[in-house]
């Protein structure tokens, strides 16, 4: 044994769980359809073939703030933000829904009666909605401050309408449909120009040209791009023909243009980006022209969707990644921003442990699974991968009922029980143990207030369930036997509908942390029922948060990167956290891209904080001094045969390592075992369905 | 073309009306204007569906035609040369309208200007094989009539007309019957305008079209340098777009119209406009800032030496020891200064100077020592300018005397790196005359913009000149690898060597085409195996091989080469593509040999010139069955190496597979 410790063995579970995709069940990896930047609060909004949608805060370092559970039967089509930050999707359900960013919910859905929707364009004003359907219509709805009114139908279409773009003046509209292109007045509504595009692929004649974009401009360019692969430019005062550009072998799906009209980008289902520019004929000239500047291929299958930030490329498709790619010509400091940015994994917890019975829960769209971890009797040094002496056991295989994705779920410490919910319904079971065999009751009689939680999470010692409620409240509940009892709901300050999302627990029952998305760390006394205080509030939202036991430390991980450790008795920050605020964390744990998921705390170790990203994790010993710009961030855990003097003089207080990644889920067990659950990259992308096949050799 | 897409407004007159003057818009009020039966003037917007109930005026004469550009109002020409803005006209439609031009003078073209903000109308009337034009100012509401003199050929007849204005002038050209284009300048203010003054033409461009066509002849002038003519070049030709550039005298492009036109042509907005056979077609030109360059794209030997403008040549490199970028501007204007100031003040002579002075006079070896002095110097600021100066001043040397021909002195300019085609393509031209191979190469070498024309010319004497001849050149054999070297272990190497590449003649189903080659084994070996050319020749194709093109320029030029060279070539290539083979890793030995593409493509390239020729030659019969199968061997290779990447996919799956058994682990790790 050397002298600094314990060797704490890991169980690695590779790849057993994740949110998405596991082959088992044939669930797929819900690849992205649609993304749409707001240009005002420079969010993103995301949603997936599943009909999740996402909002990633692109301030906050790219962090997914908020998001909206899928659901079977609504594959979202089209996203788009309307004036005031309020966002809307359509789908192939019929029905345009709004999101309430707020109580993170859905406002309401309104079925346009057009068949299946297709499309979505907001005016340029923010006030209107323009959906395309099924049946070739175009219908105008007008933004009312609490719903959406129907308003007028334009000159019906023959065939579906794809795509939809709007003149920046509002007064007409572009609509791509099956082999042409339409041209409305809004005022009439009217058809002005039908522009029939090519059906003809690299000479061959394909059967239909579909439309998958179109963009208006204000000087009239109609940009469209279509199935066979062309990206081309219409003039809509004539509806000619200006110039067509083949780009692609394979159809080009998606199109977005910069707010200032000097670029757009393109996607392809080859996976490859192109960027375009308008840029002058020659230097000096004031004459300007489109050029296909730059490729990018960060996509492995269909780019759906794009978007055009201000200062990068946005793309989405079905390979499940988002990319955001800088425009380095636009980017002014090298920072955080002018990184490419791939955004696989969710932002939130998916996994919890059962310490006490070593179990693992993992939440997936439909279904939870439990596993049992495996045992070894074997030992060994650092490095070795052990014999099993009992491999992991899939105890439970539990399907939701209905359409609905799972939000959130958890296990409790003891592992006797298991609580979930969906939109509409709260689940709670409870697990009895018999030698091998495992009983599962559930829980009836939910109280209606239990309807849709956001988080749930059980006391150390499984007596008490909270459950942050989407409408804002916290509840505590009482556990005991098979029965459970409403203690106390502590609801939202007045006037406030902020949904909290994350949760901690003292060790000991008495604290119970909770945070939103945008607003403080409120911290509440469970024995008293009453709040404790607030953490003073923070620019950055709050990625994960957990209480030291015997301290009563609360450690906050924001998405800025920046660590903080609040004394709840003392309400105040700690004195170490203070020197590292002073001090500054080191540049390189601040330019990591993923955000902090998960922390915990060593039992017997009280100066030591494990923390985990998607492609690290941490210990951070608190009684090391801290490491400065200078220093090596990255140094791997010093071999124990170095002299005392070697370690001490490199040691600091940062321990990373990076063996296991993707890290979706790490936690101690107990004093000797660390669980880890990876998710190989690859594992996703062979659920995916196979790409668009190049040849590699002769041509 | 236009057919396709649909009109967005249409009107017609009633049946027995005539429009007799094309429709024009006022862009002021977005109406358009007609006239009908000479005298019914007819207004209407795009609301307006039936033209016969809308705006009507009579007017008490003969309209000739409507005029309306952007920014004024219209204007209305009568037959009898009088002139009315239209506002005044409908105030009062009746209004008597005098008569300007004389009796039996017929108005034969006209077009108005905005000069300097004000409107200015020219129109041209014919009086008896005599022209005259007439020059209306509105601001100061004077007409001028000039008298057009047609100079020495007084009988012909002018077909079309076109005009365009600058600051004092406006350039009226006109195209001939006898097929030229000559120009009038008219002055814009006349000198004095109560004087009937006359007005000398000058040849502008010659022979644009056919003499003897007399239909569908049309011009327009696009810009200040550029016009473009509707007609057949030669008298039996089709009828074609041409776009002239009269500043350099050079055809710019052209098109052809195999259905005919009829002799009407506009220039809108960046678009020609023309009548195709039945239909209207539209052919987006944009004059390019006329330029040298831009000119020698085409009938470049038709240049009159007179215009022959030679670049300066320009130090675009930073001299050395210069710092940043944004100084660069600077520093260079100081050299042009300083330049300037050495011509005009010469302080003292300069080493270049000097070299230049030399140039001109001295015997070839004086000129040696001299260039090799200068050369020593090397990176003078404007080094790169006197390297231009001196070729230029050698190669003009050269062509006035025939004898004289510095190679040695031209060979190491060459090797100082800064030369290019464009820079001296006298160059290649002297050398290409005196079979310089040696020299040739040099430049393919070095040379990045060789056109194709000149390439193929450096090809046709490759392979044409003599064995002998070849044998006194000391040409570089850095690319070629001494292929008899491995001659003697080819008969046991072969069998591996076509199997490597999928080219194995006993799985090869044409066996008809095979017979003929199996009669000779021994003699297939032999040929495949030894080397078609002496290593000298191998290294000039082997330059030819390296040196950049672009295939649609090249397979013109590749048809003049003689079929037996051709083949000789296609040898050569064939025998490169053997020796390719024989390792694993697709190369030549040697220094920088060709590549696998190069060759393929060569290959392609020339069958592709020559099939037909090469066809027919019964020599020629073997190397084409030779090549059909490496083609075929070739495309067998690819479908196999796509089966065997199918293969390995499978088994990565598997390998996956057998990983994801072991999807749990534990393993020891140390923290503390």
């Amino acid at each position: 044994r050397s002298t600094s410790g314990a060797e704490p063995e890991s169980a690695r579970a590779r790849g057993a769980g994740a949110e998405r995709g596991e082959r088992r069940e044939g669930e797929r990896a819900a690849g992205i359809r649609c993304v749409a930047y707001n240009n005002q609060s420079n969010r993103l909004a995301v949603s997936r073939t599943d009909g999740t949608v996402e909002v990633y805060n692109l301030s906050a370092n790219y962090f997914q703030e908020k998001f909206f559970p899928g659901h079977e039967s609504r594959a979202t089509e089209a996203l788009c933000w309307a004036e005031g930050q309020r966002l809307f999707s359509a789908g192939l359900n019929g029905e345009i829904m709004e999101y309430d960013l707020q109580a993170l919910n859905i406002k309401y859905a309104v079925d346009v009666f057009g068949g299946p929707i297709w499309s979505m364009a907001v005016s340029p004003s923010g006030s209107q909605l323009l959906v395309g359907c099924e049946d070739g219509s175009v219908k105008l709805f007008q933004i009312t401050p609490d719903k959406i009114q129907f308003e007028r139908n334009f000159d019906r279409q023959k065939s579906r309408i794809l795509s939809l773009s709007w003149h920046p003046s509002g007064t007409h509209v572009a609509a791509g449909s099956i082999d042409y292109i339409s041209v409305f007045d809004v005022k009439s509504g009217s058809a002005i120009h039908k522009m029939i595009v090519d059906r003809q692929h690299m000479g061959v004649s394909k059967r239909k040209c579909i439309v998958w974009g179109v963009a208006f401009l204000s000087d009239g360019t109609v940009i469209s791009v279509d199935s066979a692969g062309k990206v081309q430019f219409w003039d809509s005062a004539t509806g000619t023909l200006v110039k067509s550009h083949l780009i692609a072998n394979a159809d080009v799906q998606s199109i977005a243009v910069a707010e200032q009209e000097d670029s757009f980008v393109v996607g392809t289902a080859e996976g490859t980006v192109f960027h375009f520019q308008l840029v002058p004929v020659t230097s000096n000239s004031s004459e300007k022209q489109w050029v296909r500047t730059k490729p990018f291929q960060h996509h492995t299958h269909d780019v759906r969707t794009v978007a055009h930030s201000p200062t990068a490329l946005i793309s989405g498709g079905t390979d499940t990644h988002l990319v955001i790619r800088p425009l380095m010509e636009k980017v002014e400091v090298k920072n955080y921003d002018a990184a490419l940015r791939k955004i696989t994994f969710p932002h939130r917890r998916l996994i919890s442990c059962s310490k006490k019975r070593q179990l693992l829960l993992f939440q997936f769209a439909h279904h939870l699974e439990l596993w049992r971890l495996g045992s070894t009797v074997a030992t060994g040094k650092n490095g070795d991968t052990l014999p099993l002496s009992k491999n992991a056991d899939h105890l439970l295989h539990l399907k939701t009922k209905g359409p609905e994705n799972i939000i959130c779920s958890c296990i409790s410490l003891c592992g006797s029980w298991i609580a979930y919910s969906t939109v509409s319904r709260f689940f709670l079971y409870r697990l009895n143990y018999e030698h091998d065999n495992i009983s599962l009751k559930r829980v009836s009689k939910m109280p209606p207030f239990l309807r849709c939680a956001l988080q749930i999470l059980f006391s150390e010692d499984s007596t008490k369930l909270f459950v942050a409620s989407n409408q804002g409240a916290l509840h505590i509940v009482q556990l005991s036997g098979g029965s459970f009892k409403h203690l106390h709901a502590f609801q939202p300050q007045s006037g406030t509908v902020e949904a909290m999302c994350l949760l901690a627990v003292s060790s000991d029952g008495n604290w119970l942390a909770a945070s939103g998305t945008s607003a403080g760390v409120h911290v509440y006394n469970v024995k008293q029922l009453k709040l404790h205080c607030t953490v003073p509030a923070y620019n950055f939202p709050v990625t994960a948060m957990a209480i030291a036991p015997n301290t009563n430390n609360l450690v906050i991980a924001h998405s800025d990167q920046q660590v903080f450790e609040y004394s709840i008795p003392d309400k105040q920050y700690t004195d170490w956290s203070r020197t590292v605020q002073k001090q500054g964390f080191h540049h390189l744990w601040l330019q990591r891209d993923t955000p902090i998921t998960h922390i915990s705390f060593h039992p017997k170790r009280p100066m030591h904080i494990l923390l985990h990203d998607a492609y690290m994790f941490c210990i951070i010993d608190k009684s090391l001094p801290l490491p400065n710009d200078k220093t090596l961030l990255y140094n791997p855990f010093p071999p124990t045969n170095e002299s005392d003097v070697v370690r001490r003089r490199t040691a600091h207080a940062f321990k990373i390592s990076k063996i296991y990644k993707p890290l979706l889920f790490m936690d101690l067990l107990d004093e000797r075992t660390l669980v880890a659950v990876e998710r190989p990259l690859d594992d996703i992308i062979a659920q995916l369905p196979p790409p668009i096949k190049k040849k590699k050799f002769g041509t | 073309m236009v057919s396709d897409q649909k009109p967005l407004g249409s009107w017609s007159v009633k049946q027995g009306q005539i429009i007799t003057c094309p429709a024009v818009c006022n862009f002021q009020t977005r109406e358009y204007i007609v006239v009908h039966d000479n005298k019914v003037l007819r207004i209407w917007n795009n609301e307006d569906v039936n033209l016969d109930k809308v705006f009507k005026a009579t007017l008490s004469a003969e309209v000739y035609r409507i005029l309306s550009v952007q920014g004024t109002e219209p204007l209305v020409l009568f037959k009898e040369g009088a002139v009315r803005g239209l506002e005044a006209l409908l105030a009062d439609p009746q209004q008597k309208i005098e008569t300007v031009i004389s009796d039996e003078e017929v108005i034969k073209w006209t077009k108005f200007f905005i000069v300097f903000r004000h409107p200015v109308l020219i129109f041209i009337t014919e009086k008896h094989g005599n022209y005259f034009a007439y020059v209306q100012m509105f601001n100061s509401r004077i007409l001028t009539k000039y008298t057009l003199l047609l100079g020495q050929d007084e009988n012909s007849v002018i077909e079309s007309f076109t005009a365009s204005v600058d600051r004092k002038f406006i350039s009226l050209m006109s195209l001939s019957s006898d097929g030229c284009i000559y120009e009038t300048l008219i002055p814009i203010r006349p000198t004095d305008p109560e004087k009937n003054q006359t007005l000398v033409r000058s040849l502008l461009l010659k022979a644009v079209v056919s003499g003897n066509t007399r239909n569908g002849v049309a011009l327009t002038a696009l810009d200040q340098d550029h016009i473009a003519v509707l007609g057949s070049p030669q008298a039996a030709s089709k009828e074609c777009l041409s776009v002239w550039n009269i500043k350099f005298q050079t055809l710019q492009t052209s098109k052809e119209l195999p259905q005919g036109t009829s002799g009407q042509l506009w220039y809108y907005g960046e678009n020609l406009f023309m009548l195709h056979g039945k239909s209207l077609t539209v052919i987006p030109y944009k004059c390019e800032v006329s330029s040298l360059a831009g000119a020698l794209g085409k009938l470049k030997h038709g240049q009159d030496p007179g215009t022959h403008v030679m670049p300066r040549f320009v130090n675009w490199e930073t001299p050395q020891g210069c710092g940043l970028g944004f100084q660069n501007s600077e520093q260079s204007r100081r050299i042009l200064r300083r330049r300037k100031i050495e011509v005009s003040l010469q302080p003292e002579v300069p080493p270049s100077k000097q070299l230049l002075s030399t140039i001109m006079e001295d015997s070839e070896k004086h000129i040696e020592v001299e260039v090799r002095k200068f050369l020593a110097l090397k990176q003078t600021p404007d080094f790169h300018t006197v390297i231009g100066d001196t070729v230029t001043g050698l190669l003009e040397r050269c062509k006035a005397e025939p004898s004289f021909y510095p190679r040695n002195c031209l060979m190491q300019l060459i090797q100082t790196h800064v030369l290019s085609y464009s820079l001296c393509p006298d160059l290649m031209e002297i050398a290409l005359i005196k079979k310089d191979v040696q020299l040739l190469q040099l430049c393919l070498q070095q040379f990045p913009d060789i056109p194709e024309s000149v390439t193929c010319a450096c090809l046709k004497i490759f392979l044409s000149i003599g064995d002998d001849s070849l044998q006194e050149t000391d040409v570089s054999m850095e690319s070629v690898f001494d292929y008899s070297n491995s001659v003697h272990d080819e008969k046991m190497e072969e069998q591996t060597e076509i199997l490597q590449n999928g080219f194995s003649p006993e799985e090869d189903k044409c066996s008809n085409c095979d017979q003929e080659l199996n009669k000779k084994p021994q003699d297939e070996t032999k040929e495949s195996t030894s080397c078609p050319v002496v290593p000298k020749r191998a290294a000039l194709l082997n330059a030819i091989l390296h040196s950049a093109y672009s295939e649609t320029f090249l397979l013109p030029h590749l048809k003049d080469i003689p079929a037996q060279h051709i083949t000789l070539f296609l040898k050569y290539l064939y025998f490169l593509y053997l020796k390719c083979s024989e390792n694993a890793t697709m190369t030549l030995p040697g220094i920088h040999p060709p590549t696998l593409n190069q060759i393929m493509d060569w290959i392609c390239l020339l069958l592709d010139a020559n099939f037909t020729v090469v066809v027919m030659m019964p020599e020629a019969k073997r190397l084409l069955i030779n090549l059909y199968k490496l083609v075929k061997s070739q495309i067998s290779v690819y479908s196999e190496l796509n089966k065997i990447e199918v293969s390995f996919r499978e088994l990565q799956k598997l390998n996956q597979e057998k990983n994801n058994r072991g999807l749990y682990s534990i393993e020891v790790l140390e923290l503390f």
